[in-house]
């Protein structure tokens, strides 16, 4: 809670909530390290988080490289996500009947797993970029058009009457009340959206493309280059934290009103 | 001259055949011009009432006019102050006032042109309520007492020429209220208005209303319908005349009787 004000606080008190992820980071790779050294795991199977920031730095110019294409993949992958999430979860949303007689299908299409698509994209548009882009959409797009449509199907009848009584149409509503009422949904939804968007593509990458952390982690491997392949991970990991967290700054800043308690001040 | 509200026989189910039959053979006529007060015991279907009024409700037999016309979907003459202030969480209250204004077909077209005027008509209501300065603040800033009367607002921004008042004033503390009923009394009387009160508060529908109906409990009919035979302009030492007292005690009697009738 941010309510009490910094200032009473005596100066040299430490937050340690804040500290707590930095610390928590810090002491799984220290256990990781001294875990492997103790037990003599060949970096072969495990290596030591030491040994994974040293190929960091050895392969940094590939990594980069590879990194960057993975983060543009998923981000185009993630913004046709959200365009058409977004278009089709209104859609959805705007009747009951399309509501009942869309969702069951959006669940079949939900329960398909992503990579049984990758060799029909692959036949249709070949190895590489756009199978990548498309897969991160195909797996990111489905919770979007859930939470928006969700969000249009569960607003309060009382709040709807609010419009009615004044002789809304239906797109008053709409406008007024059902988009307003969806986007902490939407906004909600695009911290799930993004991580599966980075599984869609290192997916993709992994089994359709010639370049991409998914194809260096792939080629690493058959390679027997396990800290390598571990670089990779890491990177990933960092990638997907940093598009979390700036998926959960624009939701914050987009819809405060619905995280009221901690904007009263 | 026909009555601008005119409910015959009406019958309303909430739920499905089997569902809670909220109202039975409801009748009532009301006046332009005419300020009505509703009492009654609790869930005997003032709420629905109302709701039957505005066209949010469509009952399932009997018929509800308005204005001449058969109510068939929501009438757009009227404003209505519903029980739960239903503010939108995301605007600010100045932008929940202003609201009705951006649908009613009379205004919405002038809205952006004369934003200013509306703007300075939503600040002088605020005011009248004694929210001066709290406009750009968001409904949850406010206390369930401030928001009931910000709600009292938007009913009244775009001057409705039915005002529909669903337990306006149940938060408020009693000297705020009765600075409300005077808000709404000199608005009565200078306007020209029909007003709809839904009301626990056996005074306060003595001090504001022509006629006080009362209905029975659930499923809800209009047992008695008493004309008040005060005065206006009334002031608020009405409260302490005997003539008043003993009005306010017989509607009670007939409130009690309901309830036990049940
Ligand atoms: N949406 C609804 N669905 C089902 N039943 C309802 C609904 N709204 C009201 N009812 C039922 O209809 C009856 C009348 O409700 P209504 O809200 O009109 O009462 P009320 O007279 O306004 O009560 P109160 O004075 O407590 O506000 C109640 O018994 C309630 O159970
Ligand atoms: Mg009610």
């Amino acid at each position: 809670m941010s309510t009490n004000p910094s200032a009473s606080r005596p100066p040299f008190k430490i937050n340690w909530v804040r500290l707590a992820p930095l610390l928590y980071t810090i002491g799984l790779f220290v256990i990781w390290e001294i875990g492997v050294r103790l037990s003599g795991l060949p970096h072969t199977i495990l290596p030591t988080p030491t040994r994974i920031f040293e190929a960091i730095v050895q392969y940094w110019s590939p990594i980069w490289k590879n990194s960057m294409q993975t983060l543009y993949t998923t981000v185009l992958g993630f913004l046709i996500a959200v365009v058409a999430g977004l278009g089709i979860g209104l859609f959805i949303g705007w009747s009951k009947t399309i509501y009942a007689g869309l969702y069951p299908i959006m669940v079949g299409f939900n329960a398909i797993p992503k990579v049984a698509l990758v060799p029909i994209l692959v036949i249709w548009f070949g190895i590489g970029t756009v199978p990548a882009v498309l897969t991160a959409f195909l797996i990111s797009f489905f919770p979007i058009v859930v939470n928006v449509a969700t969000g249009l199907a569960t607003i309060e009848p009382e709040t709807e009457d609010v419009l009615r009584a004044l002789g809304a149409k239906k797109l008053d509503i709409m406008l007024k009340v059902g988009i307003p009422r969806s986007m902490p949904y939407f906004f909600g939804s695009l911290k799930v959206a993004i991580t599966l968007a980075f599984v869609g593509s290192v997916v993709s990458e992994t089994v359709a493309s010639n370049n991409g952390l998914g194809q260096m982690m792939a080629s690493a491997q058959s390679n027997f280059n396990v800290p390598l392949v571990f670089a990779g991970l890491l990177m990933l990991a960092v990638e997907g934290i940093a598009m979390y967290a700036l998926m959960a700054w624009v939701e914050k800043r987009m819809t405060g009103w619905a995280h009221r308690s901690t904007m009263a001040h | 001259m026909t009555p601008l509200v005119s409910i015959e026989n009406v019958d309303m189910r909430y739920g499905g055949p089997d569902g809670t039959l909220a109202v039975s053979g409801l009748n009532l006529k009301i006046n332009r011009g005419e300020f009505i007060a509703v009492v009654g015991p609790s869930g005997c279907g003032k709420s629905t009432l109302m709701k039957l009024t505005t066209g949010l409700h469509i009952p399932q037999s009997g018929v509800v006019i308005v204005g001449n016309e058969q109510v068939t979907k929501p009438v757009s003459i009227v404003g209505m102050a519903f029980q739960n202030p239903t503010m939108f969480p995301w605007r600010t209250t100045l932008e929940n006032i202003l609201l009705p204004l951006e649908i009613v077909e009379r205004h919405r077209h002038r809205l952006r042109r004369h934003k200013a005027e509306y703007v300075a008509k939503a600040e002088k209501l605020l005011e009248t309520v004694g929210l001066k300065g709290f406009g750009d603040k968001y409904p949850w800033q406010l206390s369930g007492g401030m928001q009931q009367r910000a709600n009292l607002c938007r009913a009244l921004i775009h001057e409705p020429e039915l005002l529909m008042l669903d337990e306006p004033f149940g938060a408020l503390d009693a000297f705020t209220r009765e600075e409300l009923w005077c808000v709404i009394r000199d608005l009565h009387a200078t306007q020209d208005v029909t007003i709809v009160l839904v009301t626990h508060d056996l005074r306060e529908s003595v001090f504001l209303a022509d006629k006080v109906v009362v209905m029975s409990a659930r499923p809800g009919r209009v047992i008695s319908e008493n004309v008040v035979p005060f005065e206006r302009p009334r002031q608020l030492e009405l409260l302490y005349d005997p003539a008043f007292n003993e009005m306010v005690q017989r509607l009670h009697g007939e409130i009690a009787t309901a309830r036990s009738a049940a």
